[in-house]
């Protein structure tokens, strides 16, 4: 099998878009942005992954859904690696990745809202007067209210519209 | 790196990074004891979300103290293989539940001290250690964010709610001590530009908690009395419970795997 050609790192990069997030299967891996980059090691395919969060039990799924379509695509000599820095961030989720988040009642991150452990206007959060402005995926009213600074994922928070009064989650910015 | 590492470096960094895996473990543990028993679903699930954010960043820093080591010792290993003179988290995180006031009052007072930790460390003159807080610090910043909202929620609250916070603070008050008490590994590690010396972490953290108690009608403790030992492996009879539960089956099964 030596004389078969390796292929592209974009070959790869496009088998990597069919893997789906297993927590939030519309969007692909590659929409989520955490393949950090793909290349060859003398002849071994190098994939490197950034963890969304520390704890995600999704992690571990990733990596074996990772190999389990380079294994489909007939790849045997490759390895994953882990790339804690930069440490992953709701900016690196892509345009058309936003978008399937919405369709599929999650709203998506509002860049440049994430935590910040200052405790400055907090009052003005807990009053409701922030000025974070998080739309409903159903409805896209902006009245809507934070249930619960987690969701039912790491990387979630819940929040409530104030207007159809569905319940959905926040994809939070980190 | 490793080349110029001595001896008493790897032992004095080793010591750091247990102590910072270790309190996320003990804190996450005890924090997943509420699962499936909070008093409201959401809190069920922010809990929940919290002990997975903790123990993930344990798997960090104790597979780092195992690399630094250079014993072959995993992460799992030191979770599930140490007894509790082993362990060397602060005493504040491996106190009882209690009521949510008491958790959450022990959470808040350990978030600002682990939101301050990290930001120095993500200028660590480690890239293994800045990049683990890198990661680490973000989520932290959520818990802050959380557990000090909802200290001024429940402290300036009801009677009761107000009472619960007081009487959780006051217990919890002469655990926190222990974060600024520097020895000879913290000083190791601080000359190397690793870590901040804890004693350097007070000011900040006093005035953050100053201030969040504040809003919350809460009355500062004003002794300075404080227990300590944890970071040298003597702790509270309560650890060895924890320990118990989560280490029962690596021990009555060694090396299981699911």
């Amino acid at each position: 099998m030596s004389t078969t050609t390796l292929p592209s790192t974009d070959e790869v990069w496009r088998w990597l878009g069919e893997v789906p997030d297993p927590e939030i299967p519309v969007i692909s891996l590659t929409e989520l942005g955490i393949i950090r980059d793909v290349g060859y090691d003398d002849g071994t395919l190098v994939v490197t992954v950034t963890p969304t969060y520390s704890g995600c039990p999704a992690t571990s799924v990733i990596n074996f859904e990772i190999e389990a379509k380079l294994r489909e695509k007939g790849l045997q000599d490759f390895r994953l690696e882990r790339q804690l820095s930069p440490a992953w961030t709701t900016d690196w989720i892509s345009r058309e990745g936003r978008e399937k988040l919405r369709g599929y009642g999650i709203a998506p991150p509002v860049d440049g809202t994430s935590a910040d452990g200052r405790l400055a206007g907090r009052i003005g959060k807990l009053a409701g007067t922030s000025n974070l402005v998080i739309e409903c995926p159903r409805c896209g009213a902006t009245d809507t209210r934070k249930v619960s600074q987690f969701g039912s994922t790491p990387c979630k928070s819940s929040y409530q519209c104030n207007i159809c009064l569905e319940p959905f989650d926040y994809f939070k910015c980190i | 790196m490793a080349e110029t590492e001595t001896a008493v470096d790897r032992a004095a960094l080793t010591e750091f990074l247990l102590r910072m895996g270790d309190n996320s473990l003990i804190l996450g543990h005890r924090l997943s004891e509420w699962c499936g028993k909070s008093p409201v679903l959401e809190e069920d699930i922010a809990l929940a979300n919290l002990a997975l954010d903790l123990i993930g960043q344990t798997q960090m820093w104790l597979g780092l103290a195992g690399e630094v080591e250079g014993k072959g010792r995993s992460a799992d290993d030191f979770a599930y293989l140490r007894d509790a003179s082993g362990f060397r988290n602060l005493l504040l995180v491996e106190r009882p539940n209690g009521d949510f006031g008491q958790t959450l009052m022990r959470q808040f007072l350990f978030d600002v001290w682990h939101h301050e930790m990290l930001s120095r460390l993500v200028r660590s003159s480690d890239a293994r250690v800045a990049e683990i807080a890198g990661k680490a610090i973000k989520e932290v910043a959520y818990h802050l964010e959380r557990s000090a909202d909802l200290v001024v929620r429940l402290g300036d609250g009801t009677a009761e709610s107000h009472r619960r916070m007081q009487d959780a603070l006051d217990d919890c008050w002469p655990y926190t001590g222990e974060m600024f008490v520097a020895d000879d590994h913290d000083r190791a590690v601080a000359a190397a530009g690793i870590a901040p010396d804890p004693s350097d972490l007070k000011d900040t953290w006093e005035a953050t908690v100053t201030e969040v108690l504040r809003q919350a009608t809460l009355h500062k403790p004003e002794h300075g009395y404080a227990q300590k030992g944890g970071k040298r492996g003597i702790h509270t009879e309560h650890l060895g419970f924890i320990l118990a539960e989560m280490q029962f089956l690596q021990r009555a099964y060694p090396g299981a795997t699911w």
